[in-house]
């Protein structure tokens, strides 16, 4: 094991890289560190102070989180919630998004630029003006109140990358299909899609991500009567042991985790490269 | 070649907001004929050509085919085929989808479809590539197929933007001459646009030479070489020498018809000092330094042995033009002397 040897390391990687190298190592324990202990205690069924490690592993809490009534049902409804956002901002955003991208109206930068507004100030300054005006629209407690608030987080990236999306696509296939007979829509859908689908694919990603991810605006606006994964969180926290809000952390986080190991799969990394391209 | 008028455009008008366009343009095509707008980038052959496509919409005027106007219809409503430099095909759909597209659009039955495509990708040389898609071709495969699918959609008239430009040259020059074959066998109407002019001599029935905006001159091949109106086209087309003279006046001959001779300088049309001599394939190309610039001169191999760098020679022309001092207006030309 003598290779182990720190001083044989720093010896056979030279000085600049031997300190590179401590510097990952701790980068990746600070960055990981929070995560690997989350999934430690979500399977921990004894875990005592001061020990560092539990005593026992087991499913114990799972089961405890999945048999609340009230957990089990905010999991529903931030998916709900993260479904109807992504395919509601598609609707709205994509049309949008491809005059963006095919016409250039006086003021198109002006909109570009207003889209980059709502990320541009602390959320809580524009949820809270938002709750203003909801309550005078009676949208308080709502479901499409809550909506309103999730499709305001992922605006930015439905209308920027779409756009940029679009404009990949050659202006001449779309119209060697106009010449060959084909109308403005099947162009669009046989042509225009197809080609841009990695752009809008990683913006949908995004949608569903952020709107999973959404807290503070769903607090205000949501409460009592609609409570996603995130609301009932900052309860776990306060109200129930570390391991059953472990247990529910990594509930929140699988979702985001599947599905960015889907897109890489299905995807592969090269056209994820090129969906995140924004230019 | 017929002389049915398949295509004409109307007194057609097309600005662009930074003032370039095309201003006032009339043109007759007819059935069968191979017309070339030739000219610079930027001298408005592409807008013509897209405005017949349906891409553009002609401030004024109208373009009518078979005597039917259709200036206002959508370029999916038009009865014309567009073939591009690139991104023609669809990168997503394999060479018989590409191909297929447009004939499931008009409801063509399947083993039609199927039927057609294989006698079109014969006559294009391309047999077996159906289930190819774009990628794994070549440019100048792409651009057959390309060519392959405006074709199978019986277009009235065929429109063909520089689609051989990105090509390397030897590629070109084959793919020049299929097209031509096809177009003849065929009897297809075509208006090729290219900034050429080899490319147009070689094609074309008609060559339309453009200079920003409007037209310089239409006319054969042959009458365009021969007789080229203005100083513009006489340079723009093959290789032609200018000797200014002292009037302000522009004499103009073709290397081809300058004859040499070994003496002191002074006598012939025009005297000098040979300054190199070029191998150009089967010819030399001699090149005179004169008091009035360089002269070139087209020669055979045996006559070229009879020169070396530093001869004093004098130089006979043999038909030759007499342009105006450059002005708005065309130039005028005077018979050759």
């Amino acid at each position: 094991m003598s290779f182990l040897n720190p001083k044989r390391w720093y010896h056979s990687l030279g000085k600049r890289r031997f300190y590179e190298a401590l510097l990952l190592i701790v980068f990746i324990l600070f960055f990981y560190g929070p995560l690997l202990y989350t999934f430690m205690l979500a399977f921990a069924n004894k875990y005592e102070y001061p020990s560092i490690i539990p005593s026992q592993f087991g499913f114990q809490w799972w089961n405890y989180v999945l048999n609340q009534p009230t957990l089990v049902k905010s999991i529903g409804l931030s998916f709900e919630f993260a479904f109807a956002t992504t395919f509601i901002s598609m609707i709205i955003c994509l049309p949008a998004a491809y005059v963006l991208a095919r016409y250039n109206f006086p003021g198109r930068k002006m909109v570009m630029f207003s889209f980059l507004l709502g990320n541009a100030f602390p959320k809580i300054g524009i949820y809270t003006s938002m709750a203003i005006v909801f309550y005078k629209m009676n949208l308080m407690g709502t479901f499409t109140g809550v909506l309103l608030i999730h499709l305001i987080e992922c605006m930015m990236m439905m209308i920027w990358l779409p756009t940029s999306a679009f404009r990949n696509v050659p202006a001449n296939q779309e119209e060697a299909a106009r010449d060959a007979g084909a109308g403005p829509l099947r162009t669009f859908w046989y042509v225009t899609l197809p080609t841009a689908w990695p752009g809008i694919a990683v913006a949908a990603m995004f949608a569903f991500i952020a709107s999973l991810g959404e807290s503070t605006g769903t607090l205000l606006v949501g409460l009592p009567y609609y409570r996603t994964m995130t609301v009932e969180m900052y309860g776990v926290i306060l109200d129930y042991p570390s391991t059953a809000g472990a247990v529910f952390s990594l509930i929140l986080i699988a979702p985001n985790l599947a599905l960015l190991l889907l897109m890489r799969r299905y995807l592969g990394a090269d056209t994820l490269a090129r969906g995140y391209k924004m230019g | 070649m017929s002389d049915q008028v398949k295509l004409e455009i109307r007194n057609m008008t097309k600005l662009y907001k930074t003032g370039d366009g095309v201003r006032n343009i009339n043109l007759t095509v007819n059935l069968g004929e191979l017309v070339t707008l030739l000219g610079p980038s930027g001298c408005g052959k592409t807008t013509i050509l897209r405005t017949v496509a349906g891409f553009l919409s002609c401030d004024t005027g109208s373009i009518l085919i078979d005597g039917k106007d259709i200036s206002h219809l959508p370029p999916e409503k038009r009865p014309t085929a567009m073939v591009f430099q690139s991104y023609n095909l669809w990168p997503h759909m394999t060479v018989y989808e590409n191909m297929a597209f447009g004939l499931k659009l008009r409801k063509i039955p399947k083993p039609e479809i199927q039927r057609r495509i294989t006698e079109m990708l014969e006559l294009v040389k391309m047999s077996g590539f159906e289930k190819k898609y774009p990628n794994q071709m070549s440019g100048g495969q792409q651009q057959r197929i390309a060519i392959a699918r405006s074709l199978l959609l019986q277009p009235e008239v065929l429109l063909l933007d520089e689609p051989f430009s990105a090509l390397d040259a030897k590629i070109r020059s084959q793919m020049r001459e299929e097209l031509r074959k096809i177009q003849t066998d065929l009897e297809i109407t075509v208006v090729f646009v290219t900034h050429d002019q080899e490319e147009a001599m070689a094609l074309s029935d008609r060559i339309v030479v453009m200079n920003k905006g409007s037209f310089e001159q239409i006319g054969t091949p042959a009458e365009i070489y021969d007789h080229p109106a203005s100083r513009y086209i006489a340079d723009f087309i093959g290789e032609m020498n200018f000797i200014e003279q002292r009037d302000g006046t522009t004499i103009a001959v073709r290397p081809e018809n300058v004859t040499l001779e070994l003496g002191d300088g002074t006598g012939g049309d025009i005297g000098g000092y040979v300054r190199t001599i070029m191998m150009l394939g089967h010819f030399y190309e001699i090149a005179i330094g004169t008091d009035s610039g360089i002269v070139k001169a087209y020669v055979s191999a045996e006559t070229a042995g009879k020169y070396k760098r530093g001869d004093m020679v004098n130089c006979y022309f043999e038909g030759t033009y007499r342009y105006e001092p450059d002005s708005e207006k065309k130039k005028e030309k005077i018979a050759p002397a």
